[in-house]
């Protein structure tokens, strides 16, 4: 299987928000990656999730199906997800794949953090 | 047969441009066009029952195809491959974002009581990848993710589906009159037909994966949209609806 194209860092802004910063490209090979560093912002207490695509480079329909996978294990355990950074091809894709009327999305991670404290 | 679709709404990086509402614009012959045009695209969060990923691969052997092969192939010969009897009324371009295709079929309903009318919208494609997304009442909801790249021992083509069946109807269905074994010939035999292309006997390896448990019970009403229940009603009125015609133009005549 190809390598990933894709890097992550956990940030903890709150107690009980994080932010994951995603880089690079997001497809069916970046399953462990963004597995990972969901896991590790949930292990350190973590509510709620932001993912921050400010530096997303590429994303299938393999992606977005990670996304969708994410989604279902945040809402099993009461998490929340949200968005932050989106260009506005992928908040079209975000649209056409109805992933918009399950996951907050946000122009900046300030917007994200601040609908996660409301 | 002929194309589904004219001009696509595409969009760039081989994503399709959402669309309110599945538009389909030339039917082929033959083709029955009931429960797509009008629909919204329905995927996985939008569905009833459990959410299930469900992965059908099989290994080409090193120097048979490169995956940008298989699928080129794979994209142009979709229909071919298709379950024999059961009809995938495809573009003749192959499948590029923003098409519609309708399907008729018989395979889908258990005991193959009656055909049933439904379609998919292909939402993304590049050369190594293309998906294909259901319309509301189809019998899951949810999304098929068709993909090959180089893998220890060849090349790996497979089919992932990420769906849930789509109402409580349908739900009954997947898991009491073998919906789920349906769906697994499907893209069994699809497989192996690609496979076939290449003159291989490729052992198809098949992994199914609960996502969720969860029923959405919320999403009960999606069964005003189910494609079966319409599909059948349309199946009884129409021989009527034919006679009727027949009947007025006999007297114009």
């Amino acid at each position: 299987m190809p390598q990933p194209q894709l890097a992550t860092n956990v940030r903890k802004v709150t107690d009980d928000i994080a932010v994951l910063d995603i880089e690079g490209e997001l497809t069916a090979f970046a399953d462990k990656t963004l597995t990972d560093a969901y896991t590790l912002a949930t292990d350190d207490g973590a509510r709620v999730i932001i993912l921050n695509f400010d530096n997303l480079q590429y994303m299938n329909s393999s992606g977005i199906g990670l996304l969708v996978t994410l989604l279902v294990r945040v809402n099993r355990t009461k998490q929340r997800l949200l968005t932050c950074g989106l260009s506005d091809h992928y908040k079209t894709i975000f649209e056409l794949t109805r992933l918009n009327e399950a996951i907050g999305t946000y122009e900046t991670e300030a917007d994200a953090i601040q609908a996660a404290q409301s | 047969m002929a194309d589904g679709t004219q001009q696509p709404p595409q969009t760039s990086n081989g994503w399709a441009q959402p669309v309110p509402k599945v538009k389909v614009s030339h039917v082929p012959e033959g083709a029955v066009n009931l429960n797509v045009d009008g629909r919204q695209l329905s995927g996985p969060l939008q569905g009833f029952g459990p959410m299930w990923q469900k992965t059908y691969s099989i290994v080409l052997p090193p120097g048979t195809a490169t995956p940008e092969e298989a699928i080129r192939v794979w994209k142009e010969n979709f229909t071919d491959f298709w379950l024999p009897g059961d009809h995938f009324y495809g573009p003749l371009s192959g499948l590029n974002p923003g098409d519609v295709a309708l399907i008729n079929s018989k395979e889908s309903v258990p005991g193959g009581l009656l055909k049933l009318s439904t379609g998919v919208m292909v939402v993304y494609a590049d050369d190594t990848s293309f998906t294909l997304m259901t319309t509301q009442g189809h019998p899951f909801s949810g999304w098929v993710t068709f993909s090959s790249y180089e893998a220890e021992g060849g090349t790996r083509v497979q089919a992932q589906v990420l769906m849930r069946a789509n109402d409580p109807m349908w739900e009954f269905g997947m898991r009491f009159l073998g919906g789920h074994r349906t769906e697994d010939r499907i893209w069994q035999h699809t497989l192996s037909s690609v496979a076939a292309h290449f003159g291989v006997a490729a052992p198809i390896s098949t992994e199914i994966v609960c996502v969720d448990k969860k029923i959405q019970w919320g999403r009960a009403g999606n069964i005003w949209q189910n494609a079966g229940i319409r599909s059948g009603m349309y199946m009884t009125v129409s021989p009527f609806l034919r006679f009727r015609s027949a009947v007025r133009g006999s007297r114009r005549a």
